[in-house]
């Protein structure tokens, strides 16, 4: 997911190139342009993080990549059962991709329960690694099949590899000293191992990081390295592995520089450390653990060296609450939760316009409504940040459109809410948050000098000497920002309306009139990037608009119109309120305008209501990404109609 | 809101504040009568004493009739939203260790909708001192019974009688491991200041509960240990170091506000006749804003000042030329 949509000029399109065969002794090797292979176990088999070390040693061998990890919400479902199954699933390329993969060509499943959850997502002739010590009547019975789809044909379309991955990884390890039920438990890196082997995938990283990992428990570590090793072994040795396969780094897909592979919730934790390194205000954040956004909380208490505070707060309300006490106090305040904790904010996101002081509010969206599908993905609180406050509330929005993207737009959201004394909305998602890809790696000079001036002296127009806190600055209209210890400056601001100027409270209708309009003209003048089009012909008449985590999927089914010789031109949207400055002129060169989002249609009533403009939409709801055969069919759809 | 220059500083620098200076150029808006004046005028009386420059004093309150109080307040101030503000107050003093945080709340913000953050509040240990302005009625919506209403109160949403049992605001405090507890009365003044005293003293934080007269919608709640022909009987006077009775011819109790085990003192939070006033409690214990900075502190000494570059370049790169 490198490739930025003003960017593509790459005719792959995300299909299967056709393979060659360079000859090597023994065994033969393959050559492949992108593989999607998905890890597939029980919540306690340690998929995501086999998951994470392919990713790694795929990203260190540079090979473009981008990851989907798909978990049930509950912590540990009954083993062996469809719901307690958990898989990742990576797509790495010797060229720039932009999904996670539509299908895998690839899966290894752990158990029946893995097999069963994973098969309908199969294409014929995919691959299949399967632990046969798993395969037992009992387990078997336990998913609903009555006979063994190893032996009964339910297979005979893929090419199955049995392997007995838990015997394999005991016989290993029956050298240490561990008990045969923590031997087994070394199983996923037996797996991994194997894998690593048919892909050509370097070892030295996820040896190093097993030693680092259980560096307090030697045996441990031992016990996985030899597992790891085992599994390589296994592929070398066996005759059931006759190929291997390589998929040569990515070397046209990058710019050049440094790079490493980042999560959305990392990027998005680095990127407020980031912020507050750059306004040179200490980081405060007010959190209350939920899915998928725990994970920032985490990061950021891991980085108290940085001035970084760190509040988990009794619940929502008391964590932005917290956060902005501390952006009265002067420090650059964030809260970050998921939709229902917006749901609980909303008061304190109004209280916060009202005061015209700095937070940023990161919501990790999920299904919804009420608990909906904790761990699945969705884009349906666009509106919910647009609207959802009493009152005339405006708020600006931003949304990264890749996981690399949330640190920039991390950034962003600090350099409008610091700019303008706003709260400001940073939309991510649940697919963007866990799903990873290569990141280059920016340099501290590269970034944004976000400092602010505080004020320090008074104010008052009227010669009195005082201090005016809603005295606003003439281009931005945002007010001073007077932190408490400024001598002279001592004041008093609330949720009740003000006179605009001197901040005292009051109930006069026009000053109402007044500052409901300059708030809104406050947030409508936030300056924010034209939105730039990728229509490489130019001649396009329809035009695809994104928002968010689409960005992907979108631009691969793009590219495959594209390939099959259709005219269409795409474009992102990352700032939601206020839109580019150019949207409505954007929107009004095209015919057709096709908007495909992961809700009901929120961007898309945005616009009608905004433009004026008959914009399609295109939706889905159903916790999961969008797939780039989906779109393309779709925007081929749109052009012939 | 606006002030003239800072205040309190004369020529040869020192600081000498007084009342006045704690005044601002608000118009008070309580009813006449209410309570709320005599708090506020011993507030601003008391607020001197701590030798703190007003900037960097700071009152944030709630909603309510007693939430207005940060606006005739010369400091800085805020005025936020029905029962949030122990939990805004926590995020500023636990960003700014260098300021003096009052949170002003009512009996209704405090113990209703703001329930959870006053106890959390109280457990937690920020240096906060909650000032809770307690009329057993809610005044600013026009007079509904309130969590502290007595049960059977006829109000205008209960007009057949309140049902529900009250809170006792101390035995709730005492429950939520609070350190600091104390009562007192808004027309005493000097006992009110004496009791702001030993809150401002303590380090973390002290709930000080205020029985605040309404006259408005609940006039004579407190007028048994108001009236001196029956509050001597009425009231028992706490001070530390002193014996007391829980009953006429009960034993006598040395009166200990530090004592950590937290039974005597939830025993006189129970007690109605006669109504304790003074600090029931005043236990140290470590100040979560103390405690997190100095985890800042920490984490800079052993592992150095953080480092933006390394941070973002992690442990597994790779260069792409
Ligand atoms: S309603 Fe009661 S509490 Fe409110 S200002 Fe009037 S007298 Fe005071």
């Amino acid at each position: 997911m490198t490739s930025r949509v003003e960017e593509t000029g790459s005719t792959f399109d995300e299909s299967h190139d056709p393979e060659s065969e360079p000859a090597n002794g023994g065994k033969r090797v393959r050559r492949l342009d992108r593989v999607v292979i998905r890890f597939a176990g029980d919540s306690g088999d340690g998929m995501q993080l086999t998951g994470d070390r392919f990713t790694s040693e795929t990203a260190g061998f540079g090979n473009d990549l981008s990851t989907l990890p798909n978990f049930p919400a509950e912590i540990r479902a009954p083993a062996g059962t469809l719901p307690g199954v958990s898989s990742f699933q990576l797509h790495f390329a010797d060229h720039d991709i932009l999904t996670p993969g539509d299908a895998p060509d690839v899966l290894v499943a752990m158990n029946p329960a893995a097999l069963k959850a994973n098969l309908a997502d199969l294409p014929r002739g995919a691959e299949i690694i399967v632990n046969t010590d798993e395969f037992t009547k009992r387990a078997l019975a336990k998913v609903g099949w009555q006979a063994d789809p190893l032996d009964d044909g339910t297979l005979g379309e893929y090419r199955v590899h049995p392997v007995a991955l838990t015997t394999l990884t005991v016989e290993a390890l029956k050298e240490t000293s561990l008990a045969r039920k923590d031997a087994e438990r070394a199983k996923n890196m037996f797996a991994l191992g194997l894998l690593s082997w048919m892909y050509h995938r370097p070892t030295e990283g996820t040896e190093t990081f097993l030693r680092a990992k259980f560096a307090k428990r030697p045996e441990i570590a031992e016990a996985n390295v030899l597992a790891f090793r085992a599994g390589w072994n296994y592929g070398e040795t066996t005759e059931s592995f006759a190929v291997s396969y390589e998929v040569a780094p990515a070397a046209r897909a990058f710019a050049p520089g440094r790079y490493r592979n980042i999560s959305g919730n990392l990027a998005l934790a680095y990127g407020l450390i980031a912020a507050s390194k750059q306004s040179e205000l200490p980081l405060f954040l007010g959190s209350y653990p939920i899915t998928p956004a725990s994970d920032i909380l985490h990061e950021l208490s891991k980085h108290k060296n940085f001035g970084v505070r760190t509040f988990q707060a009794e619940d929502e309300i008391a964590g932005i609450g917290a956060a902005l006490g501390a952006a009265f106090g002067g420090a650059l305040g964030v809260t970050t939760t998921s939709g229902p904790g917006i749901a609980l904010k909303s008061e304190t996101i109004g209280l916060a316009v009202s005061l015209e002081l700095p937070l940023l509010v990161v919501d990790i969206q999920r299904g919804g409504p009420s608990t909906g599908l904790p761990t699945k993905t969705e884009q349906a609180d666009l509106l919910q940040a647009m609207f959802g406050r009493n009152g005339e509330a405006p708020v600006p929005i931003v949304a990264p459109a890749s996981p690399g993207e949330c640190f920039t737009m991390a950034l962003e959201a600090a350099r409008i809410a610091l700019a303008y004394r706003t709260p400001v909305f940073l939309l991510s998602d649940g697919y963007l948050a866990n799903g990873s890809e290569p990141w280059r790696v920016p340099e501290v000079s590269e970034l944004p000098d976000l400092r602010v001036a505080f004020a320090t002296e008074p104010n008052a127009p009227d010669g009195s000497g005082g201090f005016w806190p809603y005295l606003r600055d003439p281009e931005t209209l945002a007010r001073p920002w007077a932190v408490p210890g400024t001598p002279g400056l001592e004041h008093r601001i609330g949720g009740i309306e003000k006179q605009d100027g001197t901040g005292n409270i009051s109930y006069d209708p026009a000053n109402h009139d007044h500052m409901v309009r300059t708030r809104q003209a406050k947030v409508d003048g936030v300056s924010v990037p034209e939105l730039a089009v990728d229509d490489p012909g130019g001649d396009a008449r329809l035009l695809v608009l994104g928002w968010g985590s689409t960005f992907g999927p979108i631009a691969a089914g793009v590219r495959r119109a594209r390939a099959a010789g259709g005219k269409v031109a795409q474009a992102h949207l990352r700032y939601l309120n206020p839109f580019p400055p150019n949207l409505g002129e954007v929107l009004r060169r095209y015919d057709k305008v096709l908007v495909p989002e992961m809700n009901l249609g929120q961007l898309a009533m945005l616009l009608r209501a905004r433009y004026l403009v008959d914009a399609r939409s295109f939706t889905q709801v159903s916790g999961m990404p969008f797939k780039a055969a989906q779109l393309a069919a779709v925007i081929s759809e749109a052009l012939d109609d | 809101m606006t002030d003239i220059k800072p205040a309190g500083i004369t020529a040869n620098g020192a600081l000498k504040l007084t009342a006045k200076d704690f005044k601002s150029d608000q118009e008070v808006r309580w009813c006449p009568g209410c309570g709320d004046y005599a708090i506020l005028a011993a507030v601003q009386g008391f607020l001197p004493e701590l030798g703190i420059p007003r900037e960097k004093i700071v009152f944030i309150s709630g909603i309510g009739c007693s939430s207005r109080f940060p606006y005739y307040l010369s400091t800085y101030g805020m005025h936020s939203i029905h029962g949030r503000a122990p939990a805004i107050a926590t995020g500023l003093a636990a960003s700014r260790p260098d300021l003096s945080v009052w949170v002003i709340t009512g009996d209704g913000d405090a113990l209703s909708i703001g329930g959870n953050h006053l106890i959390h509040a109280l457990r937690r240990n920020v240096n906060l001192k909650i000032l809770l302005f307690n009329n057993r009625i809610y005044g600013l919506t026009k007079g509904q019974y309130s969590p502290t209403s007595e049960p059977g109160k006829i109000t205008k949403s209960t007009p057949m009688g309140s049902l529900d049992e009250p809170f006792r605001p101390l035995s709730l405090a005492l429950g939520a491991e609070a350190g600091f507890v104390a009562r007192t009365i808004d027309s005493d003044r000097q006992h009110l200041t004496s009791v702001l005293r030993a809150a401002a003293q303590h380090q973390g934080t002290a709930l000080v509960e205020i029985y605040q007269n309404c006259n408005i919608f609940n006039d004579g709640a407190f007028e048994v240990l108001k009236d001196p022909a029956t509050r001597d009987a009425a009231l028992l006077r706490l001070e530390h170091g002193q014996p007391y009775r829980l009953a006429p011819d009960g034993e006598a109790i040395v009166h200990d506000v530090t004592d950590p085990d937290p039974t005597r003192a939830f025993a006189l939070s129970r007690l109605t006749e006669p109504t304790p006033i003074g600090v029931l409690r005043a236990v140290a214990r470590p100040a979560y804003d103390r405690q997190l900075n100095a985890q800042l502190e920490q984490a800079v000494t052993e592992r150095g000042e953080g480092d933006l570059a390394a941070l973002l370049s992690g442990s597994d790169t790779w260069m792409v030329r």
